[in-house]
């Protein structure tokens, strides 16, 4: 077995234990802790395939910011594990249908990309690179990169409204 | 992969990590000096000559103390906390270019443990990471005063995260690469990057202070409110890897600092040297100027720090929020503007 194999399914092994674990472990800040564990060995996946710009962004978007985000949000909720809301049949379907609808995107996405990758792979370029995948963002992918950054937007300033505080009726 | 590759490597990390843990142990003995000199006192002086040997006495102290767990649940949770704010502190120095390279037996060797095509990025990652240590730690002290420590530490650290990242990027379309190694090629004569983008080296550095939690923005460890913020209940060795953390983010941030905007290794007069007296020599001074450049921020850090008093929590956050995002943002713009015009 070469280094390579034996690193990818140590990593693997992390990946899914903690993914289990994450769901499985009853205090929620354990569950965040296991979580962001998952999220450094998807990094170093990422970095596997030598995409090293794409594992950085990984670490520091997930990692570095929501994840700090949510524990600390969970640090001052308290939560107590007797009070969990038992969600009905319904919602629970539902949000399995869902998920399974994303994932059908997700793959009618990438049977989709498979001729471009094609081609990408004759032009012998590093896509790997900054200078490479900034030019092909803003040349080919223009219009899906401004729509992605203008949906962000549209959240941010949806955040910012809900947790105004709502001005006393006089 | 041949050996000689690996023993090079070991020999510059093995180096690298000596060099910050001499720098983080000294800057101890530092700190007290230059507070006795801006308080006029004579600060330690019992241990060697000029108190040389104090922190060898301090590390001696907290090995020999007791080890003190407070009531919590998450004992693993609670000592692995300063080994994640030890081991991310430690992590940037792998990609800091010490100097150009140097002309050893018959072959090139660069001083940089690995150069990395998204460096800059790789430091802001590990920093954001860095908070973690903090935020585990506080939590699974199970103590109040921890737990507001380290949620102060955390909502510090990412607010001023984003105005470093912004400021960052008017530098980076001056430079055009993330490399640390040719961001500082680019600098040689005395072009440093300060006299071309000072708005951008002026909010980097107000957020430097903030990410290593030094003063006026020690609000996570404010005695006079927390008692002692996210390290109340740690004791021993525990808490000097909390101690020696903040030392050496401080020196991994000096030598950022003067890598990104004051020309890392160059001098003036380094191609001169280069062509008279040689590469060896030429970047051997290369290095002793970056070490006096990171010395002099380290210094700037004390200065600021037995200077200028606490800020309150909410002038913090405005800072973050209102001054220095805005203001990164406008550096921004100009910056495109001058790109377009002077092109």
């Amino acid at each position: 077995m070469s280094t390579l194999l034996i690193i990818f399914y140590f990593l693997s092994a992390i990946t899914i234990a903690t993914a289990f674990l994450t769901i499985i472990s009853k205090n929620p800040i354990h569950s965040a802790i296991y979580l962001v564990i998952c999220f450094f060995s998807v990094a170093g996946h990422y970095l596997l395939f030598n995409a090293q710009f794409l594992a950085i962004v990984h670490i520091i978007v997930y990692s570095g910011a929501i994840m700090v985000l949510f524990l600390f949000t969970i640090m001052l909720m308290n939560l107590n594990k007797e009070g969990e809301p038992h969600k009905k049949w319904a919602t629970k379907l539902a949000a399995v249908i869902s998920f399974g609808l994303i994932c059908f995107v997700m793959l009618a996405v990438f049977i989709k990309a498979m001729p471009v990758i094609a081609a990408y792979k004759q032009t012998g370029q590093d896509f790997q690179s900054i200078k490479v995948l900034g030019k092909v963002l803003l040349n080919e992918y223009m219009v899906p990169f401004e729509f992605a950054s203008v949906l962000l937007l549209v959240a941010m300033i949806g955040t910012v409204l809900l947790s105004k505080k709502e001005k006393s009726v006089q | 992969m041949d050996s000689t590759f690996i023993i090079e490597k070991s020999v510059v990390i093995v180096s690298v990590f000596a060099i910050t843990m001499i720098f983080a142990m000294y800057s101890t003995w530092a700190e007290r000096k230059v507070a006795a000199f801006l308080q006029d006192r004579v600060g330690p002086n019992r241990a060697g000559w000029g108190g040389l040997l104090q922190p060898l006495a301090d590390g001696l102290k907290l090995f020999s103390k007791e080890e003190f767990f407070p009531n919590t649940p998450n004992k693993f949770l609670f000592i692995i906390g300063p080994g994640i704010a030890m081991s991310t502190a430690l992590m940037t120095s792998a990609v800091i270019p010490w100097g150009d390279k140097l002309h050893l037996f018959g072959k090139d060797i660069l001083l940089q443990a690995t150069d990395i095509d998204v460096a800059l990025l790789y430091i802001f990652g590990v920093i954001s990471v860095g908070v973690y240590g903090i935020m585990i730690g506080g939590w699974a002290s199970n103590n109040k005063f921890s737990l507001m420590g380290a949620v102060r530490a955390a909502s510090q650290m990412v607010s001023y995260e984003v105005a470093m990242g912004l400021s960052m990027i008017a530098l980076l379309m001056m430079t055009g690469t993330l490399s640390l190694k040719e961001i500082s090629a680019q600098q040689s004569g005395m072009n440093w990057n300060v006299f071309y983008q000072p708005v951008s080296f002026l909010i980097f550095l107000i957020c430097a202070f903030a990410e290593t939690n030094r003063t006026p923005f020690d609000l996570a460890e404010c005695e006079s409110e927390l008692i002692g913020g996210y390290h109340t209940e740690y004791s021993s060795m525990k808490m000097g890897f909390y101690l020696f953390a903040e030392y050496a983010n401080m020196f991994i941030s000096s030598a950022i600092l003067s890598i990104l905007f004051f020309g890392g290794y160059n001098y003036p007069g380094m191609e001169w040297m280069v062509e008279n007296a040689g590469v060896n020599t030429a970047n051997v001074i290369g290095m002793l100027a970056l070490f006096t450049k990171i010395c002099g921020f380290i210094f700037f850090y004390m200065w600021v720090r037995w200077t200028i008093p606490r800020f309150r929590y909410d002038q913090l956050m405005h800072l973050g929020w209102r001054i220095l995002i805005p203001l990164a943002i406008i550096n921004i713009m100009v910056t495109g503007v001058c790109i377009l015009a002077f092109k």
